[in-house]
C-alpha cells in the first residue's frame, strides 16, 4: 500500500444486499467488491436503481450486507451489534446529503458538534473542535447562526464541517450539490477536494452528474447491482498513484480557479436552494 | 451522549413547539390538578370531623342502643331516664352519666323563627362533654328534677332569634311551650356548612314531656382515667344488658368514632383521588398518543442521528427525557393549581382542606412515572428504526 497507514479503509469482497418485499427477493447489491485507499477520491455513477444508494448505505455502516465480507478501516462488519457498528460510524465516517440534514433549531456550531456529543466529547472541547471545524469551511463567523438563516450554499458548508469534526477515514457525499446551483455546487465540490487533499480523507462522491463525477481522481460505474466499470479495476495504478498525489484537481478539475479563494470567501453569493433542513424538534 | 445533554435537547424540542407541549401538558397537569386537590378535600374532611369528634371532650364513652355503625339508622331505645341514676350507680358517680333526647322543632321568640335542634339532658353536660359557655349558667339539678321550663341556646340560636339583643332571662316558645334563657353557649363554628351552634338545651324532664316521650336516646359516661375507659365500656354494656335483657347496647369511645369516621373519609379520600388518578391515565394517554406523533415527523432526524453514531440508547433516552420532561413539568404545574385551588377553596367555600404532603409526593411520583411509563413505548420505536429507512423518509 503507498498510504502509510497501511490498511485501506474499505475492502468489499463479494457483497451483497437483498431485501424482501412482499415475497419477492429484490437484489440490490449483486456481489460487489471493491477496495478503497485511504486518501482516494472517487465517484460512484449509475441510473438510480443502479445499487449505488445500496452500496453507500452499506459502505456508511447505516445497513449490513446479505453476504460476503466487508471492512471499514481494517474492521468486519458482519457479526457486531448496533451499538458497535453506531460507533464505528461515527469513528470513520462521515456523511454530507443532498438535502443538508442539518437540525433546523440548532446553530451552526451544534449541529457541526453533534458527532461529538454522540462520541462523550466534553462540552468545551467540542465547541472548540467545532468552532474549527467550521473555520476550515470559510463559516468562523457563522457559529450562532441556524440553518434557516443561512444559504444552501453554507448550509451544505456545516454539513461538510459537520462530516469531518470527528476526524473519519471516508466522506460518503450521496449527491451534495443535488441541491445547489451549478456555481456553488462548485464551491462546495471545491472545498471537499481542498480537505480531501489536505487531511487524506477518502472520498467516495455517489452522483449521477457526469460534470461533478469528473472531478474525482477514479470512477465507478454500477449497473444492476454491480460495479460494470472502474478506473482503477486491472492493474490498480490509478488507486495508488492519487493516493500519493497531494496536487488535487491537476487532472480530472477542470474549475479549480474556484477552489481555494471561494472557501475562505464568506461573500459566496450562493442562493439558497432547497432548504431542506431537518426539523430537528418538530414535536 | 449524556443526561444532562439530552435534558438540554429535550428541553429545545419541546420549546420549538410550544403549543403542542402545553396542550399535552395540560392532560396531565388537569390529572395531577385534580388528585392533589381532591384528596386536600378528603383529608381536610377527615381532619375537621376528628377535630370535632375530640372536641366532644376526653374519655368519653357514648352508649347507644343496637349496634353503633355510623350511617345505620338509631334503634328505638328502650333506655329511660331511671338509667341515668342506675349508670351512675354501677360507675359510681353520678356525676359522669350524661343524657341526651332531641328533636327538630321550630322555636319562635315574636315574629322571629328558627328552626333548632333541641336537646333534653341533665345538669352534667359540663363535667363530660367540653363544651364552655359564653353567657349565664348551664341546666341544674334542680332545673331537670323539676321539670323547670329553662334553655341554654346555641350561639347562632341566640343570634337568629336575639339579634344584638341580650337574650338571658328572655323568653322563648317552642312548640307554643314558653321557656326561659339562662345561658348561651360559646361559638364552636360549623362542619361542612351545618352550624354545631344551631342547638339549644333543655332539661331532660321538660324535653320528654315537650316531646310526649318517656325514653332517652342515649348516655354518656366520662371515665375517670384514660386507662378505665376499656373497663368501664365492659361495666356499662353489662350493666344494661343485664337490666334489659334480650336488648343490645354499645359502647363506644372517641377513639373508636375516630377509627370508623377514618376508615370511612379515608375511602372517599382513596375514591376521590382514584377519580382523579383516572384523568392523569388519560393524561399519559396524550403524551404517549403526542410521542407517537412526534417520533413519525421526526424520523429523518432520527436517522441522522444514527448515521452521525447515535445508538439505538442514545435515541430512545432522548425521547424518554422528552416524555418525563412533559409530564413532570405538567405535575409541577398540576401542584402548583391543586395547591391554590385547595387554599382557595379552604378560604372561600365551606369545604375544609388540608393538601396532604404525601398526595404532593404521589402525584409528583405518579406523574414522572406516567412519563417513563406511557414515553418507553414510542421511545423504543424511535430507538428502533433503521437509520436507512430514516433517512429514506423525505
Amino acid at each position: 500500500m503507498t498510504d502509510p497507514g497501511g490498511r485501506p479503509v474499505v475492502e468489499a469482497v463479494d457483497v451483497t444486499r437483498s431485501y424482501r418485499m412482499a415475497d419477492v427477493e429484490v437484489t440490490a447489491l449483486a456481489g460487489v467488491s471493491l477496495r478503497i485507499d485511504a486518501g482516494e477520491y472517487l465517484a460512484v455513477l449509475g441510473p438510480s436503481g443502479s445499487g449505488k444508494s445500496t452500496l453507500m448505505h452499506l459502505l456508511g455502516l447505516l445497513d449490513r450486507p446479505t453476504s460476503g465480507t466487508l471492512r471499514i478501516d481494517g474492521r468486519e462488519v458482519a457479526g457486531r451489534s448496533d451499538a458497535e457498528l453506531a460507533e464505528l460510524r461515527n469513528a470513520t465516517i462521515g456523511f454530507v446529503f443532498q438535502s443538508f440534514q442539518l437540525l433546523s433549531r440548532t446553530s451552526a456550531v451544534d449541529n457541526v458538534a453533534l458527532p461529538l456529543v454522540y462520541r462523550g466529547v466534553r462540552g468545551r472541547e467540542r465547541r472548540e473542535r467545532a468552532v474549527a471545524a467550521l473555520q476550515a469551511v470559510g463559516l468562523g463567523h457563522r457559529l450562532g447562526h441556524r440553518p434557516t438563516q443561512l444559504s444552501g450554499g453554507e448550509q451544505q458548508r456545516i454539513a461538510v464541517a459537520r462530516a469531518l469534526v470527528g476526524g473519519p477515514r471516508v466522506l460518503l457525499a450521496d449527491e451534495p450539490t443535488g441541491n445547489l446551483d451549478s456555481r456553488t455546487g462548485a464551491e462546495v465540490m471545491a472545498l471537499v477536494e481542498q480537505l480531501n487533499a489536505e487531511r487524506g480523507v477518502a472520498v467516495v462522491l455517489v452522483t449521477h452528474d457526469e460534470t461533478v463525477a469528473a472531478r474525482a481522481r477514479r470512477r465507478i460505474v454500477m449497473r444492476d447491482g454491480r460495479v460494470v466499470e472502474d478506473s482503477a479495476a486491472g492493474d490498480g495504478t490509478v488507486g495508488d498513484s492519487a493516493v500519493g498525489d497531494s496536487a488535487v484537481g491537476d487532472s480530472a478539475v477542470g474549475d479549480s480557479a474556484v477552489g481555494d479563494s471561494a472557501v475562505g470567501d464568506s461573500a459566496v453569493g450562493d442562493s439558497a436552494v432547497g432548504d431542506s433542513a431537518v426539523g430537528d424538534s418538530a414535536s | 451522549m449524556r443526561v444532562s445533554e439530552a435534558f438540554a435537547s429535550a428541553l429545545t424540542a419541546l420549546r420549538a413547539n410550544r403549543l403542542r407541549s402545553a396542550l399535552t401538558m395540560l392532560g396531565v397537569v388537569i390529572g395531577v390538578g385534580s388528585v392533589v386537590l381532591l384528596v386536600a378535600i378528603g383529608s381536610g374532611a377527615k381532619r375537621e370531623v376528628e377535630q370535632q369528634v375530640e372536641g366532644l371532650g376526653s374519655n368519653l364513652i357514648l352508649v347507644v342502643p343496637g349496634e353503633f355503625a355510623l350511617g345505620s339508622a338509631p334503634s328505638v331505645s328502650r333506655l329511660k331516664l331511671e338509667d341515668v341514676d342506675y349508670l351512675g350507680r354501677v360507675v359510681g358517680n353520678r356525676g359522669s352519666v350524661a343524657t341526651t333526647v332531641s328533636s327538630g322543632e321550630e322555636v319562635r321568640v315574636g315574629s322571629r323563627r328558627a328552626f333548632v335542634t333541641v336537646n333534653g339532658t341533665n345538669e352534667n353536660v359540663p363535667q363530660v362533654f367540653d363544651r364552655p359557655l359564653a353567657r349565664g349558667r348551664y341546666l341544674s339539678r334542680a332545673d331537670v328534677d323539676t321539670r323547670r321550663r329553662v334553655t341554654v341556646l346555641g350561639s347562632q340560636v341566640a343570634h337568629d332569634l336575639f339579634g344584638d339583643v341580650d337574650p338571658l332571662g328572655r323568653q322563648l316558645t317552642v312548640a307554643g311551650v314558653r321557656f326561659r334563657v339562662i345561658g348561651v353557649f360559646a361559638e364552636v363554628g360549623s362542619t361542612f356548612g351545618v352550624s354545631r351552634d344551631l342547638e339549644m338545651h333543655v332539661p331532660v324532664t321538660a324535653a320528654q314531656r315537650l316531646f310526649g316521650v318517656d325514653r332517652i336516646d342515649a348516655l354518656a359516661v366520662k371515665a375517670p382515667t384514660i386507662d378505665s375507659i376499656g373497663r368501664l365500656q365492659t361495666t356499662v354494656v353489662d350493666a344494661l344488658q343485664r337490666k334489659y335483657t334480650g336488648e343490645r347496647f354499645s359502647a363506644v369511645t372517641q377513639t373508636q368514632i375516630l377509627g370508623t369516621i377514618g376508615s370511612i373519609l379515608g375511602l372517599l379520600t382513596v375514591v376521590l383521588g382514584s377519580i382523579a388518578g383516572i384523568s392523569l391515565l388519560v393524561g399519559g394517554v396524550g403524551v404517549s398518543n403526542i410521542m407517537l406523533v412526534s417520533v413519525r415527523e421526526r424520523t429523518q432526524e432520527i436517522g441522522l442521528r444514527k448515521a452521525l453514531g447515535a445508538r439505538q440508547r442514545d435515541i430512545l433516552v432522548q425521547f424518554l427525557i422528552e416524555a418525563v420532561l412533559l409530564t413532570t413539568i405538567g405535575g409541577l404545574i398540576g401542584m402548583t393549581l391543586g395547591v391554590a385551588g385547595a387554599v382557595a377553596a379552604d378560604r372561600f367555600t365551606p369545604l375544609p382542606t388540608d393538601v396532604a404532603w404525601w398526595s404532593l409526593a404521589l402525584a409528583f411520583g405518579v406523574s414522572v412515572g406516567v412519563g417513563v411509563f406511557f414515553g418507553v413505548f414510542p421511545a423504543r420505536r424511535a430507538g428502533r428504526l433503521e437509520p436507512v429507512t430514516a433517512l429514506r423518509t423525505e
